[in-house]
């Protein structure tokens, strides 16, 4: 075992670039993934079938199928369309609209767990359906669901590195790129996985500290 | 989708066959890793509780793509093993889906009612006995509906492989898309075949979990409808195993 400290040394500047590419990816992600599930979440509650099934199809079929494939398919097959986009902001869509499907899921339970009552309340004072839906049922629902939501951006933070395979120069992109340069492969992985680690785990306390305040 | 010849199907399904392969293999791992770490966690000793604990945290703390690429480049040369590719991938995914799987294990022997451990004790069962004749079984049945997501996380998970070359689908779609320089119809084919396999193993775990609850007198809860028939993981298992998730 050999351990040679200059390489991580050498490897910092890079390894702080690659935390703001991940950072960045994981911020733009999260807030796709949030939107684009809330508003799967809502389709998927919809009184017209020809709204409800599509979406629960299509949100069902990319949960189920791998995000390197999903990512690989944004990445070669938009650009035959005539769509082109960055490998980066490929990787963010890719993220996002990977964790949406799970973020539905979700929201969905969070506005299922709000009381029967509420509806009722609402449906007594003749509140208008926007209102029904901005200030009553998701104040509630989502406040329930904040937890878990965190728990899918620590997911998707430890799925960041695959935006890594189109060429995304995030933490895992920029240990490949420091290693194919010196041959030196332990210290930079070594590195990123330990800061992985690093930024998951308080992440993961701070969540389940979250769950026993807002979730009763 | 009419320019795919034969040959080139046969590199697919040659990669389908490593995909299955892989995926039995690291769940064989991974859950044999989950009852082990699970168990441990209720272990009387702290030492034990607290090693364990500290494996899972690791384990579910890192990226799986990290640690694979971690035991593909580190390992062979900072401690001089080099494990065949396949072996390696299914170490990696053994190892950090097992993590995930013990969270599973530990929740469901903490759901079964503490009388039946007291029952144990007061029959003067040994531990292993306890654990084998009255915690496990009862925790078992609980135990499917979130490992069936896991499972599927899994299968997920195989397709990290074939970044570091091992030749699973999605590797296999790589080469096969360099033939053909069209990428549309081959990565459209391959996301149906993950899918038809996350149906399979979904459709298998209901079946184990039909036959599990039966042991002890249980009836599974019937889906809904066609949604039910359709959906392929269990809705209420989603929102409660926040654990899970991320390859």
């Amino acid at each position: 075992m050999t351990w040679d400290w200059s390489a991580v040394g050498d490897f910092m500047p890079r390894f702080w670039d690659g935390v703001l590419v991940t950072l960045q990816a994981l911020v733009l992600g999260s807030l796709i993934a949030f939107a684009l599930g809330l508003v799967w979440a809502l389709a998927q509650r919809s009184t017209l079938r020809v709204v409800r099934w599509p979406v629960t199809a299509v949100t069902e079929f990319i949960r189920n199928t791998p995000l390197l494939v999903q990512l690989f398919f944004l990445y070669f097959v938009l650009p035959e369309w005539n769509i082109t986009f960055s490998a980066l902001t490929t990787g963010i869509v890719g993220l996002g609209l990977h964790y949406s499907t799970y973020t539905a899921e979700v929201y969905r339970a969070g506005i299922d767990g709000v009381p029967e009552g509420q509806w009722e309340a609402c449906t007594a004072l003749s509140l208008p359906r926007t209102r029904v839906w901005g200030a009553v049922i998701l104040p509630q629902a989502i406040r329930r669901v904040v937890p878990a939501l965190g728990n899918y951006v620590i997911a998707m933070l430890k799925d960041s590195p695959m935006i890594a395979t189109i060429g995304a120069l995030e933490l895992l992109g920029q240990a490949r790129q420091f290693s194919a340069v010196t041959f030196q492969p332990t210290e930079p992985i070594t590195v990123i996985g330990v800061a992985f680690i690093l930024i998951a785990y308080p992440a993961s306390l701070l969540m389940r500290a979250l769950e026993r305040r807002l979730v009763r | 989708m009419t320019d795919l010849t034969a040959g080139l199907w046969e590199l697919l399904l040659q990669g389908l066959w490593v995909t299955v392969q892989l995926t039995v293999y690291s769940a064989a791992l991974g859950a044999f890793v989950a009852f082990v770490v699970g168990v441990a966690r209720t272990n009387r000793l702290w030492i034990v509780r607290f090693v364990s604990g500290l494996y899972m945290e690791i384990f579910r703390g890192t990226s799986a793509l990290v640690l694979m690429f971690w035991m593909f480049f580190v390992l062979p040369v900072a401690f001089g093993w080099q494990l065949v590719p396949l072996w390696a991938a299914v170490l990696a995914l053994g190892l950090s889906y097992g993590a995930y799987g013990s969270e599973i294990v530990r929740g469901a022997i903490a759901a079964v009612a503490p009388a039946q451990h007291e029952a144990g004790i007061a029959l003067s069962f040994s531990p292993w006995q306890r654990l084998t004749k009255i915690t496990l079984p009862q925790a078992w049945p609980e135990m499917i509906p979130p490992a069936n997501n896991l499972l599927i996380e899994l299968l997920k998970g195989t397709a990290l492989v074939s970044v570091l070359g091992v030749g699973d689908i999605t590797f296999g779609a790589s080469l096969v898309r360099n033939a053909l320089g069209d990428s549309a119809p081959v990565y459209t084919i391959i996301l149906v075949m993950y899918f038809v396999l996350a149906f399979l193993l979904t459709r298998g775990m209901r079946a184990l979990e039909r036959q599990a609850k039966a042991g002890i007198g249980q009836t599974p809860e019937k889906g809904a409808g066609v949604r039910g028939k359709l959906s392929i993981r269990r809705q209420d298992a989603i929102s409660r195993s926040s654990a899970g998730g991320g390859a």
